[in-house]
């Protein structure tokens, strides 16, 4: 099975690996996936409360090429975004920025899973409400 | 000059020994006669060669010629053998007994059995990759017609006590078949000493050409008759038909033959370029070979790297390195390997396993190659894995509640 040249180049030369400190209230955590599954994403963001503008962006990710590739472009992606726009972030925009193959369309899923939970924990953190996604059917 | 990319692959298929090809050749081009062709010199050729081939395929596993059929591979022969046993013994009884870690040939098959009003004992493995002699004994009943166990495993290498599980069923009058796949040019069988009623093999895991295999049918000691699975010309003693594939036979007879001569220069030479493979990479922590060390074949090893996922790692060097993984995602099904499942992985250890296979045309300088390549790969992966993160700070991974997917 042949990768993009754009999947390649994110799995060897990943975006924005790292730790935000979980604990500060203006970073939210999204990990997804689970170890048996051979995939687990942590995304974290940084928002300035003021303008409510994601500044800083990190991941990490136990998973194949597919799903570090995705975690990378995902973490590209949210820096300079505002909370709001995150949200719309499609797991369908990875599968084509990536040209992502069919059986690894769950990759795609679990980053989009992954930046909704660190939106969620995020807003929970800040005394606001979790928003209720619909639950992804891939997987 | 090391010339990339390295094939560390072997338990999928071989290279072709040069020598093997050579021996071919000339029945492509010239002598390509029908070896059932019984009126003409192409004929005679063809037929000549069929059983110099026969001759020499029997002498590597200490079989008459006569008990030697030749198949497409050791797929066809899985499936001839067991269902060929399972019809033909119909009267005897029903019950098969097998393992859970089985080539697919043989479960698969089992399973057809088994809607066929067959009934088939799975026995589980030990963590070793073994199955209990006891469980064996145990599982057999008035109706069981055949034990079928692998000669070795493909993914992990391990070998089983054939003889001890031969001794059982013979002690029961039970047959007892062999997947011999990766065992056969690798390690010595003998079909009389070890005591296998029948046994399948394939060329292409030897230096041999793909498409061609035999299955081993004892004549003597019991006479042993497998039900034909194809309708035809009646070829091989009736149980096979089909027009003989004469330059793949002439070729796995030549691996055969080369494999006797090779057999133990190869074993002592690719078992040091393992084992220095595998302590080399066993310097990186929490890495661990998968089944047992001590029964195993000599150029297997499988190492499960924790904290980083098979494909992943692949990734990482695949377009230098061939190599397989235990990972879901190197296959279409997203299960990871049941083979190791079975040995009682946790599916994350599963998911991060390697299979490296090293062969005759195997160097020293590709073992160094590849320590380094993989080792660099791990580190870094494991400095973008949140399991490895976790590890380190000391959380235990099975107290996080995992969003299930």
């Amino acid at each position: 099975m042949a990768y993009s040249e754009k999947l390649i180049d994110h799995y060897q030369n990943p975006k924005n690996v790292g730790t935000l400190d979980k604990a500060d209230k203006s970073v939210g955590t999204g990990l997804v996936g689970a170890p048996e599954c051979g995939d687990v994403m942590r995304l974290q963001i940084q928002v300035d409360d003021a303008t409510g503008i994601i500044t800083d962006a990190k991941f990490k990710t136990f998973g194949c090429g597919s799903a570090i590739a995705s975690s990378s472009l995902a973490t590209e992606w949210l820096k300079g975004k505002s909370v709001d726009e995150a949200l719309t972030v499609d797991n369908m925009d990875f599968v084509e920025e990536l040209n992502l193959p069919p059986v690894k369309i769950h990759c795609s899923v679990l980053a989009e899973d992954a930046i909704k939970a660190a939106i969620n924990d995020y807003r929970v953190k800040n005394g606001k409400e979790a928003i209720k996604f619909e639950e992804s059917v891939v997987h | 000059m090391l010339k990339l990319p390295i094939y560390l692959d072997n338990n999928a298929t071989t290279p072709m020994d040069p020598r093997v090809l050579e021996a071919m050749t000339p029945y492509f081009l010239e002598d390509y006669g029908n070896a059932a062709s019984r009126n003409h010199p192409f004929g005679w050729k063809a037929e000549e060669a069929v059983d110099y081939a026969r001759e020499q395929v029997a002498k590597l596993i200490g079989a008459d010629p006569k008990e030697i059929i030749f198949t497409s591979g050791a797929t066809e022969g899985d499936n001839l053998g067991i269902k060929g046993v399972f019809e033909m013994y119909a009267q005897k009884g029903n019950h098969i007994i097998t393992a859970t870690t089985e080539h697919k040939a043989v479960l698969d098959t089992c399973k057809h059995i088994e809607k066929q009003g067959g009934e088939v004992t799975y026995l589980q493995v030990k963590a070793d990759g073994l199955i209990d002699l006891k469980e064996l004994e145990a599982a057999i009943k008035p109706t069981t017609i055949l034990i079928s166990i692998m000669w070795a495993n493909n993914e992990i290498g391990t070998i089983m006590p054939i003889r001890e599980i031969s001794a059982i069923a013979k002690k029961h009058g039970v047959l007892l078949f062999t997947d011999a796949t990766q065992a056969v040019g690798k390690i010595p069988v003998d079909v009389n000493k070890d005591g296998i009623d029948i046994m399948a093999f394939t060329a292409h895991k030897m230096y041999g050409p793909k498409g061609v295999g035999a299955l081993y049918v004892r004549r003597k000691n019991p006479r042993v008759k497998v039900t034909a699975q194809m309708d035809g010309g009646g070829h091989e003693r009736g149980m096979r038909s089909g027009t003989l594939n004469v330059p793949g036979i002439v070729g796995m007879g030549k691996a055969c033959e080369l494999c006797m001569l090779d057999m133990e220069a190869d074993t002592k030479r690719i078992s040091k370029m393992r084992d220095k493979l595998e302590n080399a990479l066993l310097l990186l922590e929490e890495a661990y070979v998968n089944g047992s060390r001590e029964h195993r074949l000599p150029h297997v090893t499988n190492i499960s790297f924790k904290h980083v996922e098979g494909e992943g790692l692949l990734m990482g060097f695949n377009k230098n390195i061939a190599l397989s993984s235990g990972s879901a995602c190197t296959s279409a099904s997203l299960e990871p390997s049941y083979v190791l499942k079975a040995l009682g992985l946790g599916d994350d250890l599963a998911h991060s396993s390697l299979r490296f296979g090293l062969g005759r045309f195997t160097t020293d300088e590709q073992i160094d190659y590849t320590v380094k390549a993989i080792s660099e790969t791990v580190i870094k992966l494991r400095e973008m894995s949140p399991l490895w993160e976790m590890y380190k700070e000391g959380i235990d991974l099975n107290s996080i509640e995992w969003a299930a997917h």
